[in-house]
């Protein structure tokens, strides 16, 4: 994958948001140095190459009243939880699903999805719902609501040592 | 208040934003309305704090490496742990949880080494252990989200 300074400088720019006005790629390469054509086609191919995965309007859950979340925790088999993954992915209403290390006999949990709703109540509807489908009752697992908020935002770039850092 | 073309910019245009020359009047133009509306709409969306930006998502571990890490303190403590680790610009997310392990936050650095020293930095500075989980495997990276207004 191959992604230079200029495309490092543009995901930096782009991630603060895209200009609403009419021409927003031109505006946002007015403030880098690059033409407007550059900027769409540096950003088509980012997306292409998976560094974009998704392109469009970022929605603030909790603004619009979605204030209840849980982190879903399931110890599965090594052996079963690929496939248990991409089952629960298939769900519309989860939105993250990842598989990560166990950590020792306190936790021992290696497959996590996130699930919002209007409040507790939804969560746990979807949940279950979701159990029942994937036949997931009978692993261990734990669900953590989540009381307060003390710090989101989204990926940010900064440099460090003239590296780029994640987003 | 959303109207219904605030509802239909936030569920339809969470992707596949256009990359065009004039991607707010490719959009009015398929919805059938004024790029003035479109531009207008969005401009609510964001003064009402309904979207946080319309830009890029970036899966994780692609640009640099991140971890979950959680924290087990006590409830009396929580609030000026949770302000020492808001201080890193590395921590882009932070909730309590019910959970005996009841902070969680997500750290995001430019290499193994700079995560390390941002979790030893961390454990240093509250006195508590950090339980790092690092991203294995994803099977939902894409952080769009269905909306249903019907569920109030």
């Amino acid at each position: 994958m191959i992604v230079d300074g200029w495309d490092q400088k543009l995901l930096e720019a782009i991630q603060q948001g895209l200009p609403i006005s009419p021409r927003p790629y031109a505006r946002l390469g007015d403030l880098l140095g690059l033409s407007e054509n550059e900027v769409i086609e540096r950003l088509d191919r980012l997306k292409q190459i998976g560094l974009i995965k998704r392109m469009g309007v970022i929605v603030k859950h909790r603004s619009l009243g979605y204030l209840a979340n849980a982190m879903i925790v399931w110890d599965i088999p090594d052996h079963q939880v690929q496939e248990v993954g991409r089952q629960i992915s298939e769900f519309e209403f989860v939105n993250l699903c990842y598989r990560r290390p166990r950590s020792g006999q306190d936790w021992p949990y290696n497959l996590y999805c996130m699930i919002h709703g209007k409040n507790r109540e939804s969560v746990l509807k979807k949940f279950n719902f979701l159990e029942q489908c994937c036949q997931t009752q009978s692993f261990p697992r734990e669900i953590l609501f989540s009381v307060r908020c003390f710090k989101q935002r989204g990926a940010i770039y900064y440099h460090s040592d003239q590296e780029l850092a994640d987003g | 208040m959303l109207t219904p073309l605030h509802k239909q910019l936030l569920n339809d245009y969470q992707r596949d934003f256009p990359l065009s020359t004039t991607p707010y009047r490719d959009i009015a133009e398929e919805l059938g309305i004024s790029e003035h509306e479109v531009l207008e709409a969005l401009t609510e969306l964001y003064e009402a704090n309904v979207i946080t930006r319309i830009g890029p998502v970036i899966p994780p571990n692609r640009v640099g490496v991140s971890t979950l890490a959680a924290m087990s303190v006590p409830k009396e403590d929580i609030m000026a742990i949770a302000e020492i680790i808001n201080k890193r610009p590395e921590v882009n997310h932070n909730y309590e949880r019910e959970h005996h392990y009841n902070l969680w936050f997500v750290i995001i650095a430019s290499n193994q080494a700079h995560l390390h020293h941002v979790i030893a930095e961390l454990e240093r500075l509250t006195s508590y252990s950090i339980m790092s989980l690092p991203l294995l495997d994803d099977y939902f990276i894409d952080l769009s989200f269905k909306l249903d207004f019907d569920d109030c």
